[in-house]
């Protein structure tokens, strides 16, 4: 991680070294490598992308043109264990904007599946997984579910789609992937 | 023709309204659907987790569609639909991401041929009915309302893998199946932005201040309501209202109709059979301006 070092040279002027220990430069490779994330090395920072994003116009620690440049750089742990990854609504504003063609909401999904997969996931999508594990869908069907369908002439629904959970489990137990 | 009526997680759950009136009106317009009853989550709430599951799952549903020989799965949820259309996409066209899904869903005895068209319940009526034969139907014009329109994001990103039917830039087609039914449309600036739900589970503030920002503009354009076409868009505006109201101390008191409501309406459908009791924020004050 980098840290700050301030101080002054031989003739008197103020500097600032940066230490760069801990950064990881093979980072990019790493992500380039999720699907939809290649793109990644091509950002030349023009900024399109925070400029277009809902999330950053009301909450500042989200900006991903900081979190492309981080990850070029190789702040790995450093982008990981921020909360702010998570924080990208998804709505691919700066992707169809981007006018060196990263994905940019591709480029996000896979920093989140990278932080999942090194053991660092969110709590809230932790819980939704488990709920489409265990029913096939995010919410609970239950009887009272289709007895309010059925009088309103809707049709029922399963309470449990079983081939998801299976998908799940295979998912988890099988190395062959 | 015939559609599979793909509902999602969050319609039956908290879209009574959307699916009554989805429903209620293509069955006016002479649209059938069937009913895949094996149909499970689209796949999206685990792509942040897992893209890979949430593609498997997505390809599944793809792969029941194909084995009832259905050509088209009509979305009603926004996200649904870019999950789905993205998964037919790929599977389509890359010819070793097919060969790894279906590796796995032979495990389930299931295959996937990437044939499946997903049309979004607005796309769909948009254009396979078209906007000339739904005048024709209309019995009730409501020219005397004037509503907002929030296309919202997944009806129209990424726009590379719909075939660029509209134009996320400059969204047209949901205005234009708006204005079918006689009502005049606000411009407001905030149309364009997102509504904040996949915010809400990691930072509730966030998700709220992104939602609120369209309902200030929406209000201070004066709209009598906002169509949405998407669950997750109508939760923020609608279920979501109140909670806005109260943090911001705000009063907007604004209906938010899903567009089969604000059709149904115009095709001389009664607001009951469209749901309307289930709106959260009631919309009384519409149906008063037509008449009802």
């Amino acid at each position: 991680m980098g840290e700050g070092n301030r101080g002054k040279d031989v003739k008197g002027q103020k500097f600032m070294s940066v230490k760069i220990t801990g950064f990881d430069s093979s980072f990019k490779y790493e992500v380039a490598r999720e699907p939809g994330a290649e793109n990644i090395r091509f950002c030349f920072q023009c900024g399109d992308c925070t400029a277009s994003c809902p999330v950053r116009e009301v909450e500042a620690r989200y900006n991903p043109r900081k979190i492309i440049h981080m990850v070029l750089l190789g702040m790995k742990e450093r982008v990981f264990k921020s909360d702010f990854v998570w924080l990208c609504a998804a709505c691919y504003s700066c992707q169809e904007r981007c006018p060196q063609n990263v994905k940019i909401s591709e480029v996000m999904n896979a920093l989140k599946n990278l932080a999942v997969r090194s053991g660092y996931v969110h709590p809230s999508l932790k819980k939704q997984a488990e709920l489409i594990q265990s029913f096939g869908r995010l919410y609970e069907i239950e009887d009272f579910d289709n007895k309010r369908r059925q009088r309103l002439g809707l049709p029922a629904l399963k309470a449990k789609i079983e081939e998801v959970g299976k998908i799940f489990e295979r998912w988890t137990t099988n190395d062959e992937q | 023709m015939k559609y599979a009526l793909f509902l999602g997680c969050t319609v039956p759950v908290r879209g009574t309204h959307y699916e009554l009136s989805a429903r209620k009106v293509a069955n006016r317009l002479g649209l059938e659907f069937v009913e895949i009853e094996d149909f499970s989550c689209c796949g999206f709430p685990v792509k942040a987790t897992n893209a890979e599951i949430a593609f498997l799952l997505a390809a599944r549903n793809l792969s029941l569609a194909e084995s009832k020989d259905i050509e088209t799965i009509c979305t009603l949820c926004s996200s649904c639909t870019s999950t789905l259309t993205e998964a037919a996409k790929r599977i389509k066209e890359e010819y070793s991401t097919k060969e790894r899904v279906n590796k796995q869903l032979s495990h389930l005895k299931r295959e996937v041929k990437g044939k499946t068209k997903i049309k979004h319940f607005a796309r769909l009526i948009y254009e396979e009915i078209g906007l000339e034969n739904i005048r024709k139907l209309i019995q009730r014009p409501l020219n005397s309302l004037k509503v907002a329109v929030h296309s919202g994001c997944h009806y129209l990103k990424p726009s590379e893998v719909f075939e660029h039917f509209d134009e996320p830039e400059i969204p047209r087609t949901l205005k234009e199946l708006v204005e079918v039914t006689g009502t005049f449309l606000v411009e407001y600036p905030e149309e364009k932005n997102c509504c904040g739900g996949a915010t809400m589970g990691i930072d509730e503030m966030t998700g709220l201040r992104i939602a609120k920002k369209k309902l200030d503009s929406v209000k201070e354009n004066k709209a009598d309501a906002l169509i949405v076409i998407c669950p997750f868009c109508d939760v923020m505006y609608e279920a979501n209202q109140k909670k806005i109201e109260q943090t911001f101390n705000e009063n907007y008191a604004l209906p938010i109709l899903y567009y089969p409501q604000l059709l149904g309406l115009a095709l001389g459908i009664e607001p009951k059979e469209l749901g309307f009791q289930f709106n959260t924020v009631k919309a009384d004050s519409v149906l008063t301006k037509i008449g009802l």
